[in-house]
Parts: C-alpha cells; sequence; structure tokens
C-alpha cells in the first residue's frame, strides 16, 4: 500500500515519521525523506527512486544524491521550475511502493582483504567484548556475508555499509579518534565503512584495508563505490596487506569487483 | 605556455578557487568553490573574462606575489593596502602589472577572504571540472611561499577598471529559509533564533563558521537530535552542534550529516555570511519561499550587475606614494633622526 506523501506544509515534521515526506531544502533543493529511522526498506526505497530520477529525470533537475533514508534533487532557483519538479515529485512516489521497488541495476560486489590484526585492529577487541564474542568469531561473522553501500558520504568516494547483525549495533564514541588511515575498516551502529582518506572518527577501528575508494586521478572511476553496491571483507594477515600494498600503484590493494546479477 | 605567479609569502589556508563542482553530492563530495562567491565574479567583471577562471584566494597574513610576465590583475573580496613597486593599487579595481614587478598585499582590513583574480585565469589542474581546491577531500594543497602557479592565456582585455562592490562586510542581516529540521525547533526556540544577535566566533573556515551569542543565552536543542538519521546537507545550512551552538555551513561542508539545522542562509547571503570576521555581528531572518526566490541572483545576473557599475579608475593624487619623484616634496627625512 502507498500513500500519498505530503508536504511539510501540510504536515508538521514529527521525528517519528514513516511515510514518504518532501520538504524544502534551501532554495534550489527538495527533500524526499522515506523514514525517520533506520531501515534497509527505507534505504531500498531512496536508491530505488534515485535510479529512477537518473533514468527519466524530471525536467529542471541538475543533481540528485541519496543518503540513508532519503534523496535529494538540486534545480536552477533562476527557472521557474519548483512547483512543477515538486508535482512531478509527487506524482513519482505515489506511482509505485518504493520500499519493495527492485534495487537499482549496475551494482558490483567488492572482495576486498583486509586485516584484522594488531595495530591494523586497534579497536577490534573491545568491539568483541561488547558483542560479547571472542574477536576471531567477530571477524568470521562480520566477513561472513556482504553489506550493502546504503549511501555515500563525509568524504568523496565513502560508502556506509550495513545493515549488520543487530549485536553490532555498538554507539559511536564519546570522543574522536584524531586520524584512522586511509583503508582503515570501521564500525559502528550495524555499519563499516572503508575510510576513503585519513581523517579523525568516532567510529571503531576493527581492522585495516589497502583499498582507495577515492582515487582523483582514474578519471571515470574515481570513486569506486557507487550506493547500492555491496562490500565483502576477505580476512588476510597484516603482513599479507602489508605485501598486497608494496606493489600496488593502482591503489585497489589486492579489491576486485564483480557484477551483481 | 603563459606566465607563472611565484608566490613569495601567503598566509595558511590561501588555495586557488573558482565556482566550484557541482554534481558530485552523491559520491559524497560538495561542491565546494570561492568562499565568497561575489568576490570571484567581481573579479571575472573587472577583467571582462569569464566567470569560472580561478583566482587566489587569500585569508591571514600578508602576501607578496611576483608575476613573471606582464599580466592584468584585479583584487577583490576582502580589502588589503595593495602596493606593486612603489605604486598603491586600489582594491575593488583591475591594473597592470610589469613583469617581475612585486605585488604586496597588507593584511586584510575588513572581512576574511581577499582574492587575486589574473587575466587567463589561474591554470591549477582541474580535478573533476574544477581547479578549486577542497582540501576536506584531499584535493589540491594551501598555496604557501615558494609555490609557482601558472597562468591561462590571456586574451586581452581591460585595466584600470573599478567596481564599487556589493556591500557585504562587517557582518549583518542573514536571510534564511525554514529546513527539513525545523519544526524539531519549538516554536519558542525558533523564535529566540530569529531575535537573537550572534557574533562569529573564532572557530570557522570554508568548512563552516561559529557562531556565539551575544549576551551568552541558552544552546538551541532540537526533539530528538542525538537520532537524526544523516541526510544531505548543503553549503548555508544552520547546523547545531551537540553543544548547541550554530555553525554556518560553507562551501567545503560534508556531504551529509546528522546534527539538526534550524533553516539554510539563502545562496544570496553566503558572502555576507562567510566575510564576517570574528567577533562581528549577525543575525538572521527569516523569509518565505517566495521572498527568497525574488531576491536570489543568479551567477549571470551578479555578472550583469558587476558590468554595470564598471567605471574608469582614475589616479587620485591622495593614492600616489611616489610624490618624490614628482617633485611635490623636498627636505623630507626619515623623522627619527632626534632619537
Amino acid at each position: 500500500m502507498t500513500r500519498r506523501p505530503e508536504t511539510q506544509s501540510q504536515r508538521p515534521d514529527d521525528p517519528l515519521f514513516d511515510v514518504p515526506q518532501i520538504a524544502a531544502l534551501g532554495i534550489d533543493g527538495l527533500l524526499v525523506r522515506f523514514r525517520a529511522g533506520e531501515s534497509m526498506e527505507a534505504n531500498r526505497a531512496a536508491l530505488a527512486l534515485r535510479a529512477a530520477l537518473e533514468a527519466d529525470p524530471i525536467t529542471g533537475v541538475q543533481e540528485t544524491s541519496g543518503a540513508l533514508a532519503s534523496v535529494y534533487l538540486r534545480f536552477d532557483p533562476a527557472m521557474d521550475v519548483r512547483e512543477a519538479i515538486l508535482s512531478a515529485l509527487r506524482e513519482r512516489l505515489a506511482a509505485a511502493d518504493w520500499a519493495r521497488a527492485p534495487l537499482p541495476q549496475g551494482r558490483r560486489l567488492w572482495h576486498v582483504p583486509a586485516s584484522f590484526e594488531g595495530g591494523d585492529a586497534p579497536d577490534l577487541g573491545a568491539i568483541a567484548d561488547a558483542a560479547g564474542i571472542a574477536p576471531e568469531e567477530a571477524v568470521a561473522q562480520i566477513c561472513a556475508a556482504p553489506v550493502r553501500a546504503l549511501a555515500l558520504g563525509f568524504a568523496p568516494g565513502q560508502a556506509y555499509f550495513g545493515m549488520l547483525p543487530a549485536r553490532w549495533d555498538i554507539p559511536r564514541r564519546a570522543a574522536l579518534v584524531p586520524a584512522v588511515p586511509r583503508g582503515a575498516i570501521v564500525l559502528a551502529v550495524r555499519q563499516l565503512i572503508v575510510f576513503a582518506a585519513t581523517a579523525p572518527t568516532g567510529w571503531h577501528q576493527i581492522g585495516r584495508s589497502a583499498f582507495q575508494p577515492f582515487r582523483p586521478s582514474r578519471g571515470d572511476e574515481t570513486f569506486a563505490f557507487r550506493a547500492g553496491d555491496e562490500l565483502r571483507l576477505h580476512p588476510v594477515g597484516g603482513a599479507e596487506l602489508r605485501e598486497i600494498e608494496a606493489d600496488d600503484p593502482g591503489g585497489m590493494g589486492g579489491a576486485r569487483a564483480e557484477p551483481i546479477a | 605556455m603563459s606566465g607563472c605567479l611565484c608566490i613569495e609569502a601567503i598566509g595558511p589556508g590561501s588555495t586557488v578557487q573558482d565556482t566550484g563542482r557541482a554534481g558530485y553530492l552523491a559520491q559524497g563530495l560538495s561542491r565546494g568553490g570561492a568562499a565568497d562567491r561575489l568576490a570571484l565574479l567581481e573579479g571575472a567583471a573587472l577583467l571582462a573574462q569569464d566567470q569560472t577562471c580561478a583566482a587566489i584566494e587569500i585569508t591571514g597574513a600578508p602576501a607578496r606575489f611576483v608575476l613573471d610576465a606582464d599580466a592584468r590583475i584585479a583584487l577583490t573580496g576582502a580589502p588589503r593596502e595593495a602596493r606593486a613597486g612603489t605604486r598603491n593599487l586600489a582594491w575593488n579595481a583591475s591594473h597592470h602589472m610589469a613583469a617581475g614587478e612585486a605585488l604586496i598585499l597588507g593584511p586584510a582590513t575588513a572581512g576574511v577572504y581577499s582574492y587575486l583574480h589574473v587575466g587567463g585565469g589561474i591554470a591549477a589542474d582541474r580535478v573533476l571540472g574544477s581547479r578549486s581546491a577542497h582540501l576536506g577531500a584531499g584535493i589540491g594543497a594551501p598555496l604557501a611561499a615558494g609555490d609557482r602557479v601558472a597562468l591561462g592565456a590571456d586574451p586581452g582585455g581591460p585595466s584600470g577598471v573599478t567596481l564599487a562592490p556589493e556591500e557585504r562586510l562587517g557582518g549583518g542581516r542573514l536571510r534564511y529559509l525554514d529546513g527539513p529540521h525545523s519544526a524539531l525547533f519549538s516554536d519558542a526556540q525558533r523564535a529566540r533564533f530569529a531575535a537573537t544577535r550572534f557574533r562569529r566566533g573564532p572557530r570557522g573556515n570554508r568548512q563552516g563558521t561559529e557562531l556565539v551569542q551575544e549576551s551568552g543565552g541558552a544552546p538551541f536543542a532540537a526533539r530528538g537530535q542525538l537520532s537524526l538519521l544523516s541526510e544531505t546537507i548543503v553549503p548555508g545550512d544552520i547546523q547545531m552542534t551537540g553543544a548547541g551552538l550554530p555553525y554556518i555551513l560553507g562551501p567545503e561542508c560534508q556531504s551529509i550529516g546528522g546534527y539538526p539545522r534550524i533553516g539554510t542562509v539563502l545562496p544570496v547571503d553566503m558572502p555576507r555570511a562567510m566575510q564576517a570576521a570574528p567577533g562581528e555581528t549577525l543575525h538572521f531572518e527569516r523569509v518565505e519561499i517566495g521572498e527568497a526566490l525574488a531576491v536570489h541572483l543568479s551567477d549571470a545576473a551578479w555578472m550583469a550587475r558587476c558590468a554595470a557599475r564598471l567605471r574608469p579608475l582614475v589616479r587620485d593624487p591622495a593614492r600616489m606614494t611616489d610624490l618624490l619623484s614628482y617633485g611635490l616634496i623636498g627636505g623630507v627625512t626619515a623623522g627619527d633622526e632626534l632619537e
């Protein structure tokens, strides 16, 4: 069942909303939000709507982007297109059950080697404790199944992968760690990130890969991950990872991508 | 090959900037571009060149440049005392520079971001369609003494032109629109926000500018603010940190974020927001979308306004430092011989 989406002016913004909402974001943007809370259905809806908007653009829309459970559309405020985009968007939202729509075509499954040893995994012990299992078991569970790139953000090319099973609903740290390296595998709130650049974080570093998600010199392949792609980590020893990165001009870190049919 | 601009001194955080790279939000990259976009357009108008030409965005300490070929330059944004050899150069104006002449800029006398434009533009490498450094994304690097920056070919054009800049320095009113999170703030908080006089805080850069309440009022808080789902964020968003302090997001903000945002500053007022210097006063006025659209100016509309304000730069005797060479003053001493 689909319900007619409401604009913010018709329905006061409710932090617990569970039907799609359209809200203005600045003078040149609209934001479609599928749900207030995290859910794989809301993420599916966001991925599917954005893919549909890219495949069959609404006239006047200059850019679209997705987040965990929302889609952003940008247009030129100097053109008189705002109302037309708003009404076209309402029609698109009402025309499908986006939470059950197929995921976009052209997605890929990334196999990325990662070390979960020693200095590559400073927080593995603590998060295994928090989950109530041994570190080896934690690595085995985290690497057992692919996770989906829910959205990209924070840094160019950096994807948020999820959702991991409920035992990995581990809060972020109270204080930031000054820096984790590019390629770091970090975990919090049932999600994994492969860090695209050396940066501070409030997440927990449980491993490290040699994969570079952002490669500004590589033209069409600047951004490795796309929202909707999947990630499967493959444990390797710390020494093996260092061997991989010793001869890795492309920044692939031993990773490979296969199409998801 | 055209000339080079040699940087002999420059403040930290100075970078090459153009109008930025829109279109990569879905990949996690914000558009970036000049902190004071209007200053970029004013420079393009002064040199009668394309608005996408890159310029040097200068912050902080005095700066010194030498061009290795004759060139046209323009100076816009936060004004500084400017000298070329013995000449004083007017700000908000274009000038001819001779090869080897040193361009010396003092500290900014108002505002934060100053711009040095060169005929033909700065020819830094394009990454994803733009020459802008985006330090947060690891694109480009801050400029430093010793850097040599390539210049584009200048097809020639006017110099010795000035323009009355759009008034935007020293703080003032910022108009904003409600956004997706506005209703998470109570009516009382929203009313208090619009009635509060803020000061630009000590922390600020191209990612965002911190504001503090002039009267030290209570922090601003939104319902459910710790459990908000990350969503797209845009330059101009007024974000409340965990401590309830407003931050105005700048051109190099992140692409998504989970802090509550009470609204979004209009693009037409963003040069004022970004040029507010620490300690200067800012206040907010909420507007409806109709008014926002009515006052909006596209880059092309800004350029037309700038072009309509161009005037020949008349040499003003009060600004000449080389009066001695004119024989108007004699017998001048250094003034310290009694010490």
